[in-house]
C-alpha cells in the first residue's frame, strides 16, 4: 500500500494554474512515466492572443507530448491536454472536448473554472482536480464542483506558491483532501499510477 | 438559481422551443447550453427552468431576447491574424486568378466584427467593388448591431493589435470615427453586404460561394449537427472554394472529409475537390 492508499477508480486528471505554476508544472511533467495511464487535462492561464509557444515551451520538458485538443476531439487515456489560447476548454458527456469563445470568466479564457466544473460534471467520482499557484481565484469554484460531485482534490502547498491567491481561494471555498508541495503531487501522481498497472 | 440545471431540464427546453418557435436546440454542444441557459436563469432572476420554460411559453416576444443571449456573441475584428494575412496573401489571390469576382458567406457572423474586417481587407487589396459578400446569423437583434457597425469604444484596442499584427496598410482608425464612447465604422464598408437572418441548424442551401467563412460557431453544436451543417456547406461551395472554420476546428472527424483537401492546417483552410 502506498502513501496516499488512493484507489484505481478515477478516468481522467485536470490541472489548473496561473502565475508562478510555470515551474512547477514542468516539473510535474517532466517526472511522470512515459506511459502515464489517465489522460490529464491541463488549463492554464496563458496568453490571450499568443497562439503558439506555450504548448511548445511545456513539451521541452514533459516526458508525454502535450497537445492541444481540437473541437469534439475524443479524450484518450495516456494523452495530455492543453487548453488553446483565447478558448475556454469544456469536457462534454461522450468524453469529448467542446471548445468555446463565451465571455472571459474570472477575467480568463480559458477559464480554469469551466474545465474543472464541466470534467466534475462529465466524470463525476472519477476525476481528479489539482490546483497550483496564481493570482486570482479562477478555479476556486471548480474545485468546488468536483468535490461536490465526489472527485479526488488536491491543492498545492500555500506556502510554496510563488502566488497563492488561487489555492487558498479553492481551500476557504471547500474542502480539499491533499495540500501537497509539487514533489509530495509527483509522487501522488507515481503512485495512482502504478495502481492502473498492478 | 442554487440547483443545478440537468439534462432532463434542458431537453424539456429545447422540446418547448421546437414546438412553438421551430428553433432546434436539441443537437447543440451540452456543455455550453447549459452554461447558456444558466447564464439567461441569472441574468432574468428565474427561479427554475421551469419558470424559464413557463416564461417562453407564454411570451412569444422574450424569445427574441433568449435567442440573443443563449447564442454566443463574442467576437473580435481580426482575431487570429495570421489567418487574415493568409486569405489575403494566398487565397484571395487565388481565386482571383480564375475568377473576376469572388462570392463569400460569413455564416454566423455575429455582430459583424469579421464582416468588417473582410470588407477593410478586401478594400486594401482594391478589390472591395469585386466581392458579392453576403453575412448571416440565427439572431436578428445582433445582425442589425452589424448593420450598423458600431462597436464600445473598450473594444477597439484589441482590435487595434490585432489589425497591427494583421499588418494592414493603414491605421484601424482611418475606418472608424468616436462617437459617445462608441466606434461607428465606416458604412461604405458594408454598403454592398447583404446582412440576412438564417439559422445553420435548419440547413437551407440559399446560394453557392467561393469562400465560406464559419469561425467559432460550429464549436457550439454537436457532432451530429456539425455533419449536416457541413454538407450543407459542401452543397454551398463551388467546386475548388474555400471553407474556414475556426483554428481549433476541424473537418477530418467529419463524415464528408474526402471532399475536401486541407490547404492550410494552422488556419483550418479547406478546399472543396469533390462535388
Amino acid at each position: 500500500m502506498g502513501r496516499f492508499n488512493v484507489s484505481n477508480q478515477y478516468k481522467a486528471i485536470v490541472i489548473g494554474g496561473s502565475a508562478g505554476s510555470f515551474q512547477g508544472i514542468s516539473r510535474i511533467l517532466s517526472a511522470l512515466p512515459t506511459d502515464f495511464e489517465l489522460p490529464i487535462i491541463l488549463c492554464l492561464h496563458r496568453l490571450k492572443h499568443v497562439r503558439n509557444g506555450f504548448v511548445e515551451a511545456l513539451n521541452i520538458k514533459s516526458a508525454v507530448l502535450l497537445e492541444e485538443p481540437e473541437d469534439k476531439e475524443n479524450i484518450k487515456k495516456g494523452k495530455i491536454y492543453l487548453a488553446p489560447s483565447n478558448y475556454h476548454l469544456c469536457v462534454e458527456l461522450g468524453n469529448t472536448f467542446a471548445l468555446s469563445t463565451e465571455e472571459m470568466v474570472n477575467n480568463s479564457r480559458p477559464s480554469i473554472d469551466i474545465t474543472l466544473e464541466t470534467a466534475a460534471y462529465t466524470y463525476r467520482n472519477r476525476l481528479i482536480g489539482i490546483l497550483l499557484s496564481g493570482a486570482n481565484k479562477d478555479g476556486a469554484w471548480g474545485m468546488k464542483k468536483i468535490k461536490d460531485r465526489g472527485g479526488l482534490t488536491i491543492v498545492q502547498e500555500p506556502s510554496e506558491c510563488m502566488i497563492d491567491t488561487m489555492p487558498a481561494a479553492a481551500l476557504s471555498l471547500t474542502p480539499v483532501d491533499y495540500v501537497l508541495t509539487i514533489g509530495d503531487i509527483i509522487e501522488f501522481l507515481k503512485e495512482l499510477d502504478r495502481k492502473y498497472k498492478q | 438559481m442554487q440547483q443545478e440545471i440537468e439534462i432532463v431540464d434542458l431537453r424539456r427546453l429545447t422540446e418547448v422551443i421546437k414546438n412553438k418557435y421551430n428553433y432546434d436546440f436539441s443537437n447543440y454542444a451540452m456543455s455550453s447550453f447549459k452554461r447558456r441557459v444558466q447564464r439567461i436563469i441569472e441574468l432574468y432572476k428565474f427561479a427554475s427552468v421551469d419558470a424559464l420554460i413557463r416564461k417562453l411559453s407564454e411570451e412569444p416576444p422574450f424569445f427574441r431576447e433568449f435567442l440573443s443571449e443563449v447564442t454566443v456573441n463574442v467576437t473580435e475584428m481580426f482575431r487570429d491574424p495570421s489567418f487574415w494575412r493568409e486569405i489575403r496573401d494566398h487565397i484571395l489571390p487565388n481565386i482571383l486568378l480564375n475568377h473576376s469576382s469572388v462570392s463569400i458567406w460569413h455564416a454566423g457572423c455575429s455582430s459583424g466584427e469579421e464582416v468588417f474586417s473582410m470588407a477593410i481587407l478586401l478594400k486594401e487589396m482594391g478589390i472591395l467593388d469585386k466581392a458579392k459578400i453576403v453575412a448571416t446569423d440565427i439572431d436578428v437583434d445582433v445582425l442589425q448591431k452589424a448593420r450598423s457597425g458600431t462597436y464600445p469604444l473598450k473594444n477597439m484596442d484589441i482590435n487595434q493589435k490585432n489589425y497591427v499584427r494583421f499588418q494592414g496598410n493603414q491605421s484601424l482608425d482611418r475606418y472608424y470615427r468616436e462617437e459617445n464612447g462608441k466606434a461607428i465604422l465606416d458604412k461604405s464598408l458594408v454598403e454592398g453586404i447583404s446582412f440576412r437572418e438564417h439559422n445553420l441548424v435548419s440547413s437551407a442551401v440559399f446560394s453557392k460561394f467561393d469562400l465560406i467563412l464559419c469561425r467559432n460557431v460550429m464549436i457550439y453544436f454537436n457532432q451530429n449537427l456539425q455533419n449536416t451543417v457541413l454538407k450543407m456547406f459542401h452543397e454551398s461551395l463551388f467546386k475548388y472554394g474555400y471553407l474556414i472554420v475556426g483554428s481549433k476546428e476541424s473537418l477530418i472527424w467529419c463524415e464528408i472529409a474526402n471532399k475536401f483537401i486541407v490547404v492550410n492546417n494552422e488556419e483550418k483552410i479547406y478546399k472543396k475537390i469533390k462535388d
